[in-house]
């Protein structure tokens, strides 16, 4: 019986030696090979696998493989890699080793893709290949004092202007740039003019998840811009609820922000204040001011995400504001100008994205504005006491003017996606604008209807190679006209982070409303943009270099005749270039302009170069966080030639240069500090800021008297402007709740 | 007899052998990735439970270990490209989320990558990537509160973030002190689970003192 088992237990040894030795003998067959991509590169670190075994390898920095495998007979080899679509191939196994060669085919894929990107800069980071500048960037950019268009003017293609608000892009006026807010248009984005001393933004930085600035050839979905679209997207719900504070001898602020628990919602209010009257006491001032300028603004916004991973949002804000200033009258000096200004501005915005089902996704914006001016200017004496001069070009600078400007519109965006990662897009919007003015006892009305569909394709015909094609069709009732601008562009990979992109398009903008206050018998200016340009982008280092020519028609003149016959030019190459690798903690750009631009507009007599445009603009953007410092230090610094200047006086005989010049060049030092504290249960960031530090001595054009004998030059009201603030925030982080419930 | 004694003793081998060889590939596999020195010993490691888990098909550990080692190749290669190692590592990551769905160990790795791809540009990314990684942590503390990796992972990133954003030593210590209580309770599923963290919340909790 025993020997019975032990003879089976034999048996069964042998068995078993039999079929492990077999395995011996077979031995392992080596299998080796290449992996390329389509395009012939090789293919690092794709996986290669025995099919339902473990058996398999990983291609080297060569492309090249090599493992061992005991799987016999007939076998599928899969080559994978993310990115890529999985290849297989059918083999047999036998004793000989096996070489093998593969070729995957990339997918496309919106990591991977190119992105369609002449003439714009995207800040944020939805697409990481276009990122050039974060939301955080606006507020450590030295002496910018966290403007949003303060920091764009560090970016190429925008002017060092001064001397008024607005971005004056490549050789185009500031009213050639349109603010866009979740889609919308906005129709007052900076605080009232006043002559010679540009405004701020009216919005805060911190609105916003990302900013588009572009400076040309952008997408059918906006318009009524000749040369640039500054598109901001406002941030979905918040990651915490905050109560904060904001403390300084210019502001004072409060603010609240309510995230819900569920995190699918949220509410916010916030109140700010700013007297500027303890500052000028404090640093003088070139003018005198007779009304310290004074702001009140508050805001409120609310957000819902919706079910299917949609959001609503809603912002509003309120404010007035008033200065008045007194400044030497330039054809007598012994006479004042006494500008005064009010304004209210009231804005809202709600919109609403939507994921419809079926690749279906719908862009709704709705908003509403309303601006109100009073603005006046006396001529007054030593006393400050109205007085009549008896000179008509002196007491015809006297005036009242009342202005009303509301704007209403809604605009729907409707995207499908087709196949694979193409998208179509169109829609269409309406705007309701309605001007008044009152100037002195002249009254003048200007509403408009005006309507817009657009549609848009972003076809990618491989990873490689995109084409965004479009169309808008513009119709305003006041000038009773319409239009049909096409847009094109296209981008073509190069290698690894590098690309080409070509630009097109035509764009078309209404005359401003001063001039069609004159009359509406006008038709709309137009500018042709030609874009090329080169990218080559890393994780953390960006170089961009582009060229361009516009073409501008139908242009305003005001004489001879109020028409479109003006006409002008740009060409001009930009360089930028960001680094944030190369010194450890540093981050910082460079961009250089170089714009060659003449115009025949309004009542240049010719061809001219306008007086806000320079040959040569460049700016150095340095920032660096000192972490054991809690401290981060910022310096901007920027420079641009000259500007040229001219007297263009009318003689009776038309309008002729009188006298002209160009400005000294433009050199300006911004600093700021921001020190990050805890002050109890508060974060507390304290903020530095000076711009101008050497205090070099800025011209941003000249005035002329009547009869063209005397000069002033155009300076800033106080050469440099020092800022001291702390701003505090309590929090409840509720992103902390879920793990502190367990604590 | 003899003849079915040995069929039915093929059979069974052939059934310990099935079992056991997924069991002697994990075994290799976590002994590859315990002995690996270097970067591309790690991307071996992680290559080979990536083989595993496509051969299996329904076992979710192997995905879960070729995506926790693939990202620890993104620390190991100073020079990787973080992002396209954190692509991957995602990529792995769904995998195993479709075979074991509302997993706390695998909701930890989402926060392991998506710290590591906020390193490449704290200042910028934080917003992003930080937020993602608490989305993740917060899932991952749903799933199970009681996974020591929750705390010790939470107090890893808060060790490095700036007393000013809610950070700092005393915040990450008590994180720490939580995990380490976890862990002397904690008893993985298998020898294959996850098991790991529990030298390295002492250690920092070492620093944090």
């Amino acid at each position: 019986m025993f020997y019975q088992i032990e003879m089976k237990m034999k048996n069964l040894l042998i068995l078993l030696i039999t079929i492990v030795s077999a395995g011996m003998v077979n031995a392992q067959i080596k299998v080796a090979g290449t992996v390329k991509d389509n395009r012939g590169h090789w293919v690092i670190g794709a996986s290669i696998q025995v099919k339902g075994s473990y058996d398999g390898g990983v291609s080297d920095s060569t492309g090249h493989f090599s493992f061992k495998t005991f799987e016999k007979g007939v076998q599928v080899i899969t080559v994978s890699n993310v990115g890529y679509k999985t290849a297989e191939q059918n083999v047999t196994i036998g004793s000989d080793a096996l070489e093998m060669a593969f070729v995957i085919k990339e997918e496309i894929s919106e990591l991977k893709a190119v992105t369609v990107t002449a003439g714009s800069f995207e800040a944020g980071d939805k697409k990481r290949a276009a990122t050039v500048l974060s939301s955080l960037d606006v507020v450590t950019t030295g002496g910018a004092n966290a403007d949003i268009s303060a920091v764009v003017k560090t970016l190429p293609g925008a002017q060092q202007v001064g001397e008024q608000e607005g971005l004056f892009v490549r050789g185009g006026a500031g009213y050639e740039t349109k603010q866009f807010i979740d889609g919308t248009m906005v129709n007052n984005p900076y605080f009232s003019s006043v002559p010679d001393l540009a405004q701020r933004g009216r919005f805060s930085p911190f609105l916003f998840k990302g900013t588009v600035f572009s400076t040309g050839g952008y997408s059918a979905l906006y318009g009524q811009a000749l040369s640039s679209a500054l598109i901001l997207e406002s941030v979905d719900v918040p990651e915490r609820s905050e109560a904060s504070a904001s403390i300084s001898p210019i502001f004072l602020g409060a603010g609240l922000q309510e995230v819900a628990k569920d995190k699918k919602s949220s509410w916010g209010m916030q109140y700010n204040y700013t007297n500027v009257a303890a500052y000028f006491a404090l640093v003088p001032q070139s003018i005198d001011y007779f009304k310290v300028p004074e702001y009140h603004a508050a805001d409120a916004n609310f957000r819902i995400k919706t079910k299917k991973s949609g959001i609503i949002k809603y912002y509003t804000t309120f404010s007035t504001n008033q200065l008045g200033i007194r400044r030497p009258n330039i054809d007598d000096p012994s006479l004042k100008n006494a500008f005064a200004l009010q304004n209210t501005n009231w804005y809202q915005n709600l919109s609403w994205r939507e994921n419809i089902g079926n690749g279906w996704k719908m862009n709704l914006g709705l908003s509403y504005s309303t601006d109100k001016n009073t603005i006046s200017n006396e001529i007054q004496n030593q006393n400050n006491q109205h007085i009549v001069s008896g000179l008509v070009w002196i007491d015809s600078t006297n005036f009242n003017l009342k202005t009303r400007g509301d704007l209403s519109q809604i605009k729907a965006v409707f995207d499908k996606r087709l196949s694979g990662i193409s998208v179509i897009r169109f829609g269409g919007e309406y705007q309701y604008s309605y001007n008044r003015s009152q100037y002195n006892t002249y009254n003048a009305l200007l509403p408009d209807h005006f309507k817009a569909l657009f549609s848009e394709a972003d076809l990618y015909i491989t990873n490689d190679l995109a084409a965004k094609v479009g169309a808008r069709f513009e119709q305003s009732s006041l000038i009773s006209k319409t239009n049909i601008a096409p847009r094109l562009s296209l981008a073509y990979k190069t290698g690894q982070g590098g690309q080409m992109s070509i630009a097109f398009g035509t764009f078309y903008q209404k005359p401003e409303n001063t001039y069609l206050y004159a009359t509406t018998r006008f038709g709309y200016t137009k500018a042709t943009h030609y874009i090329i340009n080169y990218i080559k982008n890393t994780t953390l280092q960006t170089f961009r270099v582009e060229a361009f020519y516009k073409k501008y028609d139908d242009l305003v003149k005001t004489y001879p005749a109020f028409n479109n016959s003006g006409s002008g030019y740009a060409k001009g190459i930009e360089l930028y270039w960001r680094d944030k690798k190369t010194i450890q903690g540093l981050d910082y750009w460079i961009s250089y302009s170089y714009l060659d631009t003449k115009r025949d507009y309004l009542n240049y007599p010719q061809q001219l170069q306008p007086n806000f445009a320079a040959d040569h603009t460049a700016s150095l953007v340095m920032k660096r966080f000192v972490s054991s410092w809690n401290t981060g230090f910022n310096f901007t610094y920027s420079y641009a030639t000259g500007r040229p200047y001219y007297n263009i006086m009318n003689k009776g005989t038309g309008y002729t240069i009188g006298d002209q010049g160009k400005t000294i060049d433009y050199n300006s030092l911004g600093f700021s500090m921001n020190y990050l504290a805890s002050l109890g249960k508060a974060y507390a960031v304290f903020v530095a800021s000076v711009t101008n530090v050497f205090n070099s001595n800025q011209v941003f054009g000249y005035n002329y008297s009547h009869d063209g004998t005397r000069k002033e030059a155009v300076t800033p009201a106080a050469p440099r402007f020092i800022f001291l603030g702390v701003f505090l925030s309590w929090g409840v982080d509720r992103r902390q709740d879920a793990i502190n419930n367990n604590l | 007899m003899k003849q079915l004694l040995i069929v039915i003793s093929m059979f069974f081998c052939g059934m310990v052998s099935a079992q056991s060889k997924y069991d002697a590939a994990m075994a290799r596999g976590l002994e590859q990735f315990k002995t690996a020195k270097t970067a591309d010993d790690m991307s071996a490691a992680s290559a080979f439970f990536e083989r595993v888990a496509d051969a299996e098909k329904d076992k979710w550990l192997p995905y879960y270990y070729a995506a926790y080692t693939n990202h620890l190749v993104g620390w190991m290669n100073p020079k990787a490209d973080k992002d396209k190692v954190a692509e991957k590592s995602k990529d792995l990551i769904a995998k195993a989320e479709v075979i074991e769905h509302n997993n706390s160990e695998i909701f930890c790795l989402r926060q392991m990558v998506a710290i590591q791809q906020m390193t490449v540009d704290p200042m910028a990314r934080w917003q992003t990537y930080g937020s993602e990684g608490t989305r993740a942590l917060e899932s991952t503390t749903k799933a199970d509160p009681n996974n020591p990796r929750i705390y010790f992972l939470n107090g890893q990133t808060l060790m490095n973030t700036p007393e000013a954003f809610g950070g700092g030593k005393a915040v990450a210590k008590k994180l720490f002190e939580k995990s380490l209580e976890l862990y002397k309770i904690f008893q993985p599923a298998s020898p294959f689970h996850p098991n790991w963290g529990k030298e390295e919340a002492e250690k920092l909790l070492a620093q944090c003192q």
